[in-house]
C-alpha cells in the first residue's frame, strides 16, 4: 500500500502542490494523469523522497521519511523523467547499477533478462550514450527492473515509480512498457506511473489520480476520471471519451473547441 | 546476435561486460609498478648499481658505506614516496571526478592543490617572523605542516560555501574552488614580492613537484593520510558509480549519497593535502590516469579506483626516473616531466570533449 496524505511541496517560491492525497494499492497500475506543469513529476518526487514535502507518505505501512535509502530501494525503483549519464558506461553496466542494491552477485542473468524483457537483448555491449532517445529511456527501465525484478518478497509487494515511462517510445514499444508495467501489477507489484497519453492510460491503468494547478481533481477506478466535463475542466479544452465497446475506451480531444483565449 | 562468447579458458564473458579485462589489467598494472619500482632503486645520479648491493646483501658481503647511503636512504624513500605520491594523486582524481561528474575534475580544479600550496609560500617567504621556538620545533617539516594547514583550511572553507541545509551542490562546488584558487594565487603573488632569491628557488622548485627531497621521516609524514584515504576508497566505489546517474537516481538505488559525498571530499583534501605537502605541486596525473583507464576498461569505479593506485605510483615512478637522466647529473623537477606528457594529453581530452564542454 502506498499511501500520501496531505501532501504540500514549496519549489522556490511558490507553492506547487496543495494538500494532496493520493493512494495506490499493490496488484494494481495507478496512473497520474494532468496537464504540464501540474505537479505530476512534483507528487511523485516527493512519494520518492525526492522533494521536501510536508505531510506524509507511507510505502508498505512505513514512513519513508524515517526509512534508509537501502530499505526503500529494495522496496521500490523509480523511473525518472529523464536519466543523464556521466561516463561511457556499455549497456550492460547500465543495467548492472541497478543490481547493487539488494542482490550483490547477478543470480540467474538478471541484467539480460532485464535487457531482453524491454527488447534490447543484443544492446548489451553498445555504449549507452550513443544509443536513441528511446532506447535509453527503455535502458534505464531495465536497470530499474533488475533493481526490483520480482514484484512480491516476504509477502511484501515491491514498487515501481514511473515517470512517464513511454514519453520517448514509439507506438509498439509504448504498448510493450505498458505491458511490463501491467504484467507486474498483475504478478503483486505495485506500479505509480506518471502518465502523459490519455489512451494508453485508459487501456492499462487500475485507478487514476487526476491533477490540475497542484491538486487532484479526483483519484477513482478509469471510468469515473474518464469524464467529459471533468477533463475538459482540467485540460482547459473539451474532451469527449468514446467508449466503443469492441475496442475499449478512448479518448480524443474535440478539434474544433479548443478553448480560445 | 550471440549473447555469450566462450573464450579459450572457459569463462563466460557477456558482450559489454569489461568486468574480466579490469580485474587482467590489474593484475598487468601490478607488474608494470614493480617494475618501476626496481628502475626507480637501480638508477640514480650516483651510478651506485642496484644489483652489485643487493648481490653484496644476499652473499652477506658489508655494503659500501656510500652505497648503503644511496639506496637505503635516498633511492628507497624516493621511490616509496613516488608510489604513495603517484597513488594518492591519480586516486584523487578518479574519486574528484566521479564526484563531479566530469572528467576534467581534479583536485587542482577544486582549490584543494591551490591551499595547500598557499600554505606552503607562506611558511617559505613567512617562516623567518615565527618565534624560534616553532620554527626550530617544526624544521624541516615547517613548509609540508604549512601545506597541510592550508589544504585542510581550503577544504573546510569549500565545504562551507558549497553545503547547505546538508546538501552539497557540486556546480557551486567548482566555482568556489575556481575562486578558491585565484585567491590563493593572488595572495602567492603578492608574497612571492616579498620572498629573496634563496626563497625564489626553493619555491619554484617546490612549485613544479619533486621527489628529489624524499627522506624517511617526510615519507612517515605523508604515509598516514595517504594511506588511510587509498583504504577508504574502495568503499566509494558503489556511491560513485551511482552518482554517474544522478543523485537522485544513486538514492533511489539506495546509495546515501550524502555519506558519498562527505567521504569523497574528505579523501580528496587528505590524499592531495599530504601529497603536495610532500612531493609539491606535481600536476596532470589525476586527471591522465584515470581518463586513460576509462578508455581501456570503462568507467566502473569498481575497478578504476584500484587500477588509478597502480598506473598512477607506476607512471609517477617513471616520470622521476626520466627527471633524473635528462639532464644528468643536475635533475629537473617532476612537475615539469609530468606537465610536458600530460598537458598535451589534457588537450587532446579538451578536443576529444568539446560536445560536452559546451553544455
Ligand atoms: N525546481 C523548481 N523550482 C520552481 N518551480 C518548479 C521547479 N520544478 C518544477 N517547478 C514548477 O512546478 C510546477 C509543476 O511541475 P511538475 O511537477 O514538473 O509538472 P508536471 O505535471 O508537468 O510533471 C510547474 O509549474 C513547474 O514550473
Ligand atoms: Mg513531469
Amino acid at each position: 500500500m502506498l499511501k500520501a496524505q496531505n501532501i504540500t511541496v514549496s519549489l522556490g517560491k511558490s507553492e506547487i502542490l496543495h494538500d494532496v492525497s493520493f493512494e495506490a494499492k499493490p496488484a494494481q497500475l495507478t496512473a497520474i494523469v494532468g496537464p504540464n506543469g501540474s505537479g505530476k513529476t512534483t507528487l511523485l518526487r516527493a512519494m520518492t523522497g525526492d522533494a521536501e514535502y510536508s505531510g506524509t507518505v507511507e510505502l508498505n505501512g512505513h514512513d519513508i521519511k524515517t526509512a534508509r535509502a537501502w530499505e526503500l530501494a529494495s522496496e521500490r525503483a523509480v523511473l525518472p523523467q529523464a536519466t543523464p549519464l556521466a561516463f561511457p558506461f556499455t549497456v550492460l553496466e547500465v543495467v548492472r547499477l541497478g543490481l547493487n542494491s539488494g542482490v550483490t552477485a547477478d543470480k540467474g542473468g538478471l541484467v539480460m533478462r532485464a535487457l531482453r524483457r524491454v527488447g534490447l537483448a543484443g544492446f548489451e555491449g553498445r555504449f549507452y550514450q550513443e544509443l536513441s532517445g528511446g532506447e535509453q529511456q527503455r535502458v534505464q527501465l531495465a536497470r530499474v527492473l533488475s533493481q526490483v525484478w520480482e514484484p512480491v518478497t516476504d509477502d511484501t509487494p515491491r514498487w515501481l515509480f514511473l515517470d512517464e515511462p513511454v514519453s520517448a517510445l514509439d507506438i509498439g514499444h509504448q504498448l510493450q512498457v505498458m505491458q511490463i508495467a501491467k504484467d507486474y501489477a498483475d504478478a503483486g507489484g505495485g506500479v505509480v506511473a506518471v502518465m502523459h497519453d490519455l489512451n494508453l492510460t485508459a487501456m492499462f491503468a487500475d485507478s487514476i489520480a487526476l491533477i490540475s494547478e497542484g491538486r487532484v481533481l479526483r483519484q477513482a477506478a478509469p471510468e469515473a476520471v474518464l469524464q467529459d466535463e471533468l477533463l475538459s475542466r482540467a485540460y482547459q479544452c473539451s474532451v469527449r471519451v468514446n467508449t466503443p465497446p469492441a475496442d475499449g475506451t478512448y479518448l480524443l480531444p474535440h478539434a474544433a473547441s479548443f478553448a480560445a483565449e | 546476435m550471440s549473447l555469450a562468447l566462450q573464450d579459450n579458458i572457459g569463462v563466460t564473458t557477456v558482450a559489454g561486460d569489461r568486468t574480466r579485462r579490469a580485474r587482467q589489467l590489474t593484475w598487468f598494472l601490478a607488474l608494470l609498478l614493480a617494475g618501476g619500482m626496481l628502475l626507480s632503486l637501480a638508477v640514480g645520479a650516483s651510478g651506485t648499481s642496484l644489483w652489485s648491493g643487493v648481490f653484496d646483501l644476499v652473499t652477506g658481503q658489508d655494503l659500501a658505506l656510500r652505497d648503503k647511503v644511496v639506496l637505503l636512504d635516498i633511492r628507497l624513500p624516493r621511490t616509496l614516496m613516488g608510489v604513495l605520491v603517484g597513488a594518492a594523486l591519480a586516486v584523487s582524481g578518479a574519486v574528484m571526478q566521479g564526484l563531479f561528474r566530469n572528467p576534467l575534475a581534479d583536485p587542482g580544479l577544486v582549490g584543494v592543490s591551490a591551499g595547500a600550496g598557499l600554505g606552503a609560500i607562506i611558511a617559505i617567504v613567512l617562516g623567518g617572523l615565527l618565534p624560534a621556538v616553532v620554527t626550530d620545533k617544526l624544521g624541516y617539516y615547517l613548509v609540508p605542516v604549512a601545506a597541510f594547514a592550508g589544504s585542510w583550511a581550503s577544504t573546510l572553507v569549500l565545504y562551507r560555501v558549497a553545503t547547505r541545509k546538508g546538501r552539497t551542490s557540486v556546480a557551486t562546488m567548482l566555482l568556489a574552488g575556481i575562486a578558491l584558487g585565484a585567491i590563493a594565487g593572488a595572495i602567492s603573488g603578492l608574497l612571492v614580492y616579498k620572498a629573496d632569491d634563496a626563497q625564489l628557488r626553493t619555491l619554484t622548485f617546490w612549485g613544479m613537484g619533486s621527489l628529489a627531497g624524499a627522506t624517511w621521516t617526510k615519507l612517515l609524514a605523508a604515509t598516514p593520510l595517504i594511506v588511510a584515504a587509498l583504504a577508504v576508497s574502495p568503499f566509494l566505489a558503489r556511491g560513485l558509480n551511482g552518482l554517474a546517474l544522478g543523485e537522485a537516481a544513486a538514492s533511489h538505488m539506495g546509495i546515501s549519497v550524502q555519506l558519498t559525498k562527505n567521504v569523497s571530499i574528505l579523501m580528496v583534501a587528505a590524499a592531495t593535502g599530504a601529497a603536495v605537502a610532500v612531493s609539491g605541486g606535481i600536476g596532470f596525473v589525476g586527471l591522465v590516469v584515470p581518463h586513460l583507464l576509462r578508455l581501456m576498461v570503462g568507467p566502473d569505479h569498481k575497478y578504476l579506483l584500484l587500477n588509478s593506485a597502480l598506473l598512477g605510483a607506476a607512471l609517477l615512478l617513471v616520470a622521476d626516473v626520466i627527471s633524473r637522466i635528462v639532464i644528468a647529473p643536475a635533475e629537473l623537477p617532476i612537475g615539469i616531466v609530468t606537465a610536458t606528457l600530460g598537458g598535451p594529453f589534457f588537450l587532446w581530452i579538451l578536443l576529444r570533449q568539446r560536445g560536452l564542454l559546451d553544455m
